[in-house]
């Protein structure tokens, strides 16, 4: 049985940087991913990663922006942290060999995002995310202490008598042999669960694994309401165009050319914080002043060509091979879309959840620093910073705890059930097809508008799925790369993963952030200034409250 | 508007026992949506079973690399009406990737080949002494010259499509040099002799690369994997010196000469002008120069055989349609600083130039798919 002082599951941006971090704690540690690493979709991120590092930008101001961003419902002493430790973060990653823009004077150079008062965010022309997992890659393999498990799929996390995390069971793709994981401590970083949605700009994987497991296992998940629409998405296929390109200086149209955020945001017009232009584009859409296709136009024609070839190349390449427009040349036409998981297993500033020993990082956490709206190029910095706090405290904590010898029984179910599942005869629907279904409700009733009838319709369709997702039958019967297997086992997740944003959608009876709620329009913190939290009741979501931590500011209007 | 399409899916099962064996499956999708597209579809609709690997949907995630219709390419990126057009007989032919072991479907072996050659290549930053206090300061540009190099996703396709690799499996083939390059390239990492030593020694190196072009014409983020290798090359000779134990320098400017003169590659010319001066003649009187070519020569019958050569681009001069704009991107990169030439990543410096530029590289895309996806 494979054992770990810290066993990472996950090797995204938040796994890597968790285990590089227990590792140079003299920490033995196992990293599982259900892709290669670097396939994880932290390599989609585009724009940049936040810090205040020039000497004329101040980390208050960071964590100002990103408190006002949250619409105050992100803790202040954790966005405290996440702001004061950007500049190292961002300097480490650096040194060991990041490609970040420079400026002429050969030092960092920056770019403007939404939300922020100051240009702090650094770039990696369009590729940020990619160029930093690969960095963190490339650490990885040069660490051989660090045990790399690639390609194994984990189906579920293992306690302890005392309900301590003590391994997980997970599914070695390749071969199908299921094996036991013992482990003192358990980071989770499996990214988020933009799949429940269609379209998303998530990537096929981010299936909310890591929150249905921890939520299974005990361990409360917080604001789960909260789920990101970006303002920029193809309308097909829900694939990003980066809020760079309004950072570069692109403006939004709508059908009669009017560049509506003179109406919505009249000081920071195209870079207000998400919510407010997602609502913004979904008002024109919605009042008729979109186009037939239900968007409205990104221009960014009016940026130099050079510029853009160098900054945004890969969004040139996305529009031309997935959209068909040349954006150096003609607008191109988006809407909002699914595209970021504010909530998630409940977690402070250190990465420990409710469960003892078992810690997340990266999306699938909810520390909270994102509190009701991420700032774009945040949530990289998010993934960095907690990850490496998790990894530096699980190695500590680590220390003091023998290694558990979780029982053989954990594995023989978990292989029961999955023999089952596959050796069912195929009178069931098929995972897709339930997965369309639930992409679709979750679209229409829980995205930038929402109201109780909508909710509730969403709730009883996402209740009618897991009923026949009890049933659901598969075609492979073989244990070599068995994808449909793990289909069937993610849909598990997803849907638990639904029914909890629903649940928290329904509760919040106020719109805050990306939750509006047209029967509820207006923000009240008399009553809502508060997390909502989630824990499996039987097999429902016992729903509680907690408070928000406030430090030095105030909860004000938000005006952008 | 949606239409009717047949994917010819190589289909292999390991468990079963028995040999790889061709399935078609009817799929509806608009033509603008991806080979990809067509794949789940018939996954999601009629058979759970075939295995693909694949995640972001966006060229982004480099998990699903196979061949469509004999040439290497990501599938979520190639359109399926294009795809029809070039197939023969009208179904699209979906393979799994070559120079890897198969798996599973459309699934291959990437850590036996593809990842252990990026260790390799030591793929770590090697700085000298401790990190500056802040920020390395470097030259702006040479980090957006890394950056190319940097933008490979590992998708491996360019590895599938390596003639040289089929040739010599133990290449360390165009991703791991190519990645190579981004530390070669990195002024903050401190072994770059070192490095170049090492893989001008290694007699599966840098000098084995037949310039094929076909990495450069497969790979999905304009790496351009050769042009790092031939960077590889000239900083070994230019800046260190190093000799190059297998006659590369005469082939790589051989190899200059002939895509200067003729905008696009010929294989069997670049032999001959490389051990001589263009002659075969010539190149015989040197006793070691025919040793070499002898030896050589099995690369090109292999490379006819298998396809990746035809003889017509072998043995006529094929020229690129664009051929002007190849002469002029590499004109005006000779008359740059060495260590810019070729980056066709960031492209253009004087703004005008740079849309007819892009144009160019995916003019040669397009010239390869209407020509039936031949790699050549
Ligand atoms: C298109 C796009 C663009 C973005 N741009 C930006 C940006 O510019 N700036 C910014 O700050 N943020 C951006 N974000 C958000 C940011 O990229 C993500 O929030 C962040 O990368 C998440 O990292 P992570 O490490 O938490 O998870 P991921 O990178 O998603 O990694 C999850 C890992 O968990 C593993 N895993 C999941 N389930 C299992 C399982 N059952 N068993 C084993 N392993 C499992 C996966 O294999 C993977 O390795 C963007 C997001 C998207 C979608
Ligand atoms: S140019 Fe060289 S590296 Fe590239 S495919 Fe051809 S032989 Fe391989
Ligand atoms: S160089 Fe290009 S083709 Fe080769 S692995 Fe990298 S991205 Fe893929
Ligand atoms: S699915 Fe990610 S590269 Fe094709």
């Amino acid at each position: 049985m494979p054992s770990h002082d810290v066993l990472v599951i996950g090797a995204g941006l938040a796994g890597q940087r968790a285990a590089l971090a227990a590792a140079e704690e003299g920490a033995s540690v196992g990293i599982l991913s259900k892709v290669h690493p670097v396939r994880s979709h932290s390599n989609a991120a585009q724009g940049g990663i936040n810090a205040a590092l020039n000497p004329e930008d101040s980390w208050e101001s960071h964590a100002f922006d990103t408190v006002k961003g949250s619409d105050y419902l992100g803790d202040q002493d954790a966005i405290e942290v996440m702001c004061r430790e950007a500049p190292d973060e961002i300097l480490t990653l650096e040194h060991l060999g990041v490609t970040f823009h420079r400026n002429e004077e050969g030092r960092l150079g920056t770019r403007a995002f939404g939300g922020a008062s100051a240009a702090r965010t650094y770039y990696v022309a369009d590729i940020t995310g990619q160029a930093i997992l690969h960095v963190l890659y490339e650490q990885l393999m040069r660490h051989d202490e660090v045990y790399r498990y690639e390609e194994y799929f984990t189906t579920k996390l293992v306690l302890d008598d005392d309900g301590h995390a003590a391994g997980c069971v997970a599914r070695q793709m390749r071969d199908g042999t299921m094996e036991l994981f013992a482990a003192k401590t358990v980071i989770l970083a499996c990214g988020g669960n933009g799949q429940i949605y269609n379209p998303t700009t998530n990537a096929l994987i981010c299936t909310g694994d890591g929150i249905a497991m921890a939520y299974r296992a005990g361990a409360p998940l917080m604001d789960m309401e909260m789920v990101q629409y970006h303002p920029t998405t193809l309308a097909g296929n829900g694939l990003l165009i980066t809020e760079g390109a309004r950072g570069e200086g692109a403006h939004l149209y709508n059908a009669q050319g009017e560049r509506f955020m003179e109406k919505y945001a009249p000081n920071k017009m195209e870079l207000a914080s998400r919510d407010v232009v997602s609502r913004a584009e979904q008002t024109e859409i919605d009042e008729g002043r979109g186009f037939p296709d239900g968007t409205v136009a990104l221009d960014i024609t009016q940026v130099p060509r050079k510029r853009i070839h160098e900054a945004l190349r890969e969004i040139v390449n996305v529009g031309r091979d997935f959209a068909g427009v040349d954006i150096t040349r003609e607008p191109i036409h988006i809407k909002p879309g699914n595209h970021y998981t504010m909530g998630g297993v409940k977690t402070d500033k250190d990465g420990h959840t409710g469960v003892p020993g078992l810690y997340a990082a990266g999306e699938v956490a909810c520390v909270s620093v994102h509190g009701g709206n991420r700032l774009g190029a945040n949530s990289l910095l998010d993934t960095l910073v907690f990850g490496r706090r998790s990894g530096k405290d699980a190695a500590a904590h680590a220390r003091n705890h023998r290694m558990p010898e979780p029982p053989h029984s954990h594995v023989s179910d978990e292989e029961a059930t999955l023999s089952e599942l596959v050796g069912r005869d195929r009178d069931g629907r098929r995972v897709s097809e339930i997965r369309a279904d639930l992409g679709k409700v979750m679209d229409e009733h829980v995205a930038v508008f929402r109201d109780e009838d909508g909710l509730l319709e969403a709730a009883q369709t996402v209740q009618r799925l897991k009923e026949e997702a009890k049933t659901v039958a598969i075609d492979d019967k073989g244990t070599i790369f068995n994808q449909d297997l793990f289909g069937a086992i993610e849909l598990g997740f997803m849907l638990d993963n639904a029914e909890c944003v629903i649940v928290g959608a329904l509760e919040r009876k106020e719109s805050r952030g990306a939750q509006f709620r047209t029967d509820h329009p207006e923000r009240d913190d008399d009553e809502w200034l508060k997390h909502i939290d989630l824990t499996l009741d039987g097999d429902r979501p016992n729903v509680t409250y907690s408070e928000v931590t406030l430090t030095r500011w105030e909860p004000e209007e938000r005006k952008y | 508007m949606t239409e009717t399409y047949t994917l010819k899916i190589r289909r292999y099962d390991p468990e079963s026992g028995s040999a790889a064996y061709w399935e078609e499956f009817g799929v509806d999708l608009p033509p603008e949506r991806s080979v990809l597209d067509g794949i789940l579809q018939a996954r999601d609709r009629q058979d759970g079973s075939i295995a693909i690997r694949c995640s972001c949907q966006a060229a982004i995630c480099g998990s699903c690399g196979v061949r469509i219709n004999g040439k290497s390419r990501l599938a979520c990126n190639t359109k399926i009406g294009l795809a029809a057009e070039a197939a023969p007989n009208g179904a699209i032919v979906v393979e799994p990737m070559g120079n890897m072991p198969v798996l599973k479907d459309l699934i291959v072996d990437m850590d036996a080949v593809h990842w252990k050659k990026v260790q390799r290549v030591v793929p770590w930053l090697l700085p000298e002494g401790d990190p500056p206090e802040r920020e390395y300061i470097v030259d702006p540009e040479s980090m957006i010259d890394v950056t190319q190099a940097m933008a490979c996703i590992h998708c491996g396709v360019c590895v599938s499509a390596c003639l040289s690799m089929e040739v010599d499996p133990d290449f360390i083939g165009p991703a791991a040099l190519a990645k190579a390059y981004r530390f070669v390239g990195d002024p903050r990492d401190a072994h770059a002799e070192d490095r170049l030593l090492d893989l001008a020694e290694d007699p599966h190196g840098i000098y084995d690369c037949t310039h094929c072009f076909a990495c450069v014409e497969v790979c999905p983020k304009d790496v351009a994997p050769m042009n790092q290798i031939m960077r590889l090359r000239r900083r070994a000779t230019g800046d260190y010196g190093i000799k190059d134990a297998n006659n590369g320098y005469g082939h790589e400017k051989a190899f200059t000469d002939l895509i200067h003169k003729y905008g696009w590659l010929s294989e069997a010319q670049l032999l001959p002008k490389s051990y001589g001066d263009g002659s075969l003649i010539r190149a015989q009187l040197k006793p070691a120069a025919v040793r070499e070519l002898a030896a050589k020569f099995p690369t090109i019958v292999r490379g006819l055989a298998s396809g990746k050569v035809s003889p017509k681009t072998a043995l006529i001069h094929h020229k690129l349609r664009d051929q002007d704009e190849i002469r002029r991107i590499y004109d005006e990169v000779e008359s740059k600083d060495d260590r810019l030439e070729l980056n066709l990543y960031i492209i253009g410096e004087d703004g005008s130039e740079e849309g007819e530029a892009a144009g160019s590289g995916g003019g040669a895309e397009e010239g390869a798919m209407a020509e039936g996806g031949q790699e050549s």
